[in-house]
């Protein structure tokens, strides 16, 4: 039993993963809670497919070997302020006004991809993750991003969560209710970010939402929602990468496997438990 | 139940008494609430004594919820001005206002505990980057005693009665130290227990000085319980004692074409037929 948790830990590039899960699993767990609450998802969604513009744009210049994280996070940023700004108009609809713009940056990024030759598997990197190639460098713009994203949400929680639930009360306590607005969807890009090598574009919605949704269906306390979500999100990870060890599938996606199959667990449970009361 | 020798020690801040120093809210030429062209609050003008309680009536659509968030900032106003005890509501010194909402605009689920959402009112006190301490638990579990929850302090909102609910908020606005609140129709689908210990508590808000507003669409409870009443319906169609304001002619002006119940010379009621403007 021992040599079966040991016998990946004798190569770096799992410990190195390991860690990239861990992290990636706790802040996308903090910050998904919110999202969850102030029901965000689509365009948590939005923001990953629409970072790939600016990651294209970088790989394009710098080969793969380039800065994608700063190429990603200003992809991101940028795309998070603007459909911020287009949703604050409220002639379109939010989720209509997130479908618009993210659409069209996932097809600028594919297009752009699809001018250099071999673009098809870095394509499906970005798109699906590469946690196994992660770098002591990488790890270092992950961990360090990711302890400043957990920072800011510690500092300004009791402010996130009134905004989120109660806007009105936020605007008695003249709180900048636009500012933290904003300062939430920044927050949100750069976890995408964060978790792009991870679990990849495509599957990182499920890192932010399947944890967190978790615990909203087992916790009364939003702290308990939280705490949670952070433990099945690292579970989810370690786990993941285990799986896709020794049963040799993708690992981004094992890992988002293993967090549904939480979810879909404990819903199961919740759903008998009211049955029988 | 309400314990009529509570400690007084969440007086409001700026509590005067009544009919002295500037009025505690003061609204002049409000216009606001645009949508679709029309102006959903049409020059609203209107003066509160400390202290006073009013209530404020009107059909679906006249403005009422539009009305109390622009005194709280949360909707711009296009023009006039609004004053909390002579200063303007988007200073920083101004006096705190305090929103009780509907109960339906609450998102129920949402995962927190009675004294979560009590500390809300106490963020302007913890200011940024400092969680709420031992000074301020003591005043909300104060708070929680003056509205008769006393022992509740643990509770998920989710499990509260209806009459607990309304009771909740206004604990918040205690804790708050609200020297001005807004109640937004608390008498809808409370039973008959509830609606008068509301009453009771705000009795003793008034015995502080505390200013209330309520909007309401019980006619009868507006016209017996209440010494002054709005009638809203985009302007002030009315202003002043209940016999002055529901007479048939204003009544018809502000509710249209909508059956209204009369018992002995009194409006009673007005069917909610709110399909077609």
């Amino acid at each position: 039993m021992l040599a079966f948790l040991f016998q990946p830990l004798q190569y770096a590039f799992m410990w190195r993963s390991l860690a990239a899960a861990t992290v990636v699993g706790v802040v996308c767990a903090v910050v998904g809670t919110f999202v969850v609450l102030r029901g965000m998802a689509f365009f948590g969604d939005a923001l990953s497919h629409a970072i790939l513009p600016g990651v294209a744009v970088t790989y394009i210049f710098a080969g793969t070997n380039g800065p994608l994280f700063w190429g990603a996070l200003v992809a991101a940023v940028l795309t998070a302020l603007g459909i911020g700004r287009v949703s604050q108009d409220q002639k379109l609809r939010e989720d209509t006004a997130i479908g618009v713009v993210f659409a069209g940056a996932l097809a600028l990024g594919v297009a752009l991809m699809s001018t250099v030759h071999s673009y098809t598997v870095d394509l499906s990197h970005i798109l699906f993750g590469n946690i196994l190639a992660i770098t002591n460098n990488d790890l270092l713009l992950i961990g360090g991003f990711g302890l400043a994203v957990l920072l800011i949400v510690t500092a300004l929680y009791k402010e996130f969560v009134v905004v989120a639930f109660d806007p009105v009360h936020a605007a008695t306590l003249r709180l900048p209710i636009e500012g933290l607005r904003y300062l939430l969807l920044v927050l949100v890009a750069v976890t995408v970010v964060v978790a792009l090598q991870t679990v990849g574009a495509g599957l990182m919605t499920a890192m932010l939402i399947t944890p967190a949704a978790t615990g909203y269906l087992l916790a009364r306390k939003l702290t308990h929602m939280m705490a949670i979500a952070v433990l099945i999100g690292v579970l989810s990870g370690v786990v993941g990468l285990y799986l896709s060890y020794y049963v040799a599938i993708a690992s981004g996606a094992a890992i988002v496997l293993v967090a549904t199959a939480c979810f879909v667990l404990v819903w199961s449970a919740t759903r008998l438990g009211q049955r029988e009361a | 139940m309400i314990t009529p020798t509570a400690p007084d020690t969440l007086a409001p801040a700026a509590a005067r008494p009544a009919a002295a120093g500037p009025a505690a809210l003061e609204l002049t030429n409000i216009s606001a609430g645009y949508s679709r062209g029309a102006a959903v609050l049409q020059g609203v003008s209107l003066t509160v004594r400390p202290g006073e309680r009013v209530a404020i009536v009107g059909p679906n659509g006249a403005g009422k919820s539009t009305l109390f968030k622009v005194i709280v900032g949360l909707m711009p106003h296009r023009s006039g001005d609004v004053l909390v005890h002579g200063h303007s509501h988007h200073a920083g010194d101004c006096p705190s206002i305090g929103y009780v909402p509907q109960r339906e605009a609450v998102d129920w689920r949402f995962p927190l505990t009675v004294l979560d959402v009590v500390l809300m009112g106490t963020i302007r006190e913890v200011g940024w980057l400092r969680w709420p301490g031992r000074k301020q638990r003591t005043e909300a579990e104060t708070a929680l005693e003056q509205v008769g929850l006393a022992g509740l302090a643990g509770r998920p909102i989710a499990d509260l009665s209806g009459g607990q609910q309304q009771r909740v908020f206004i604990a918040r606005a205690l804790a708050q130290r609200a020297d001005v609140l807004l109640l937004d129709e608390p008498f809808s689908g409370v039973d008959a227990e509830a609606f008068e210990s509301i009453f009771e508590i705000l009795d003793q808000l008034r015995a502080r000085g505390v200013t209330v507003l309520l909007s309401t669409h019980d006619l009868e409870t507006a016209t017996t319980r209440f010494d002054r009443l709005i009638l809203l319906h985009q302007r002030v169609v009315a202003d002043g004692p209940a016999g002055e304001v529901l007479t048939p002619e204003r009544l018809a002006a502000a509710y249209g074409g909508r059956l209204i119940v009369w018992k002995d010379g009194q409006p009673m009621s007005v069917s909610a037929d709110d399909c077609c403007p």
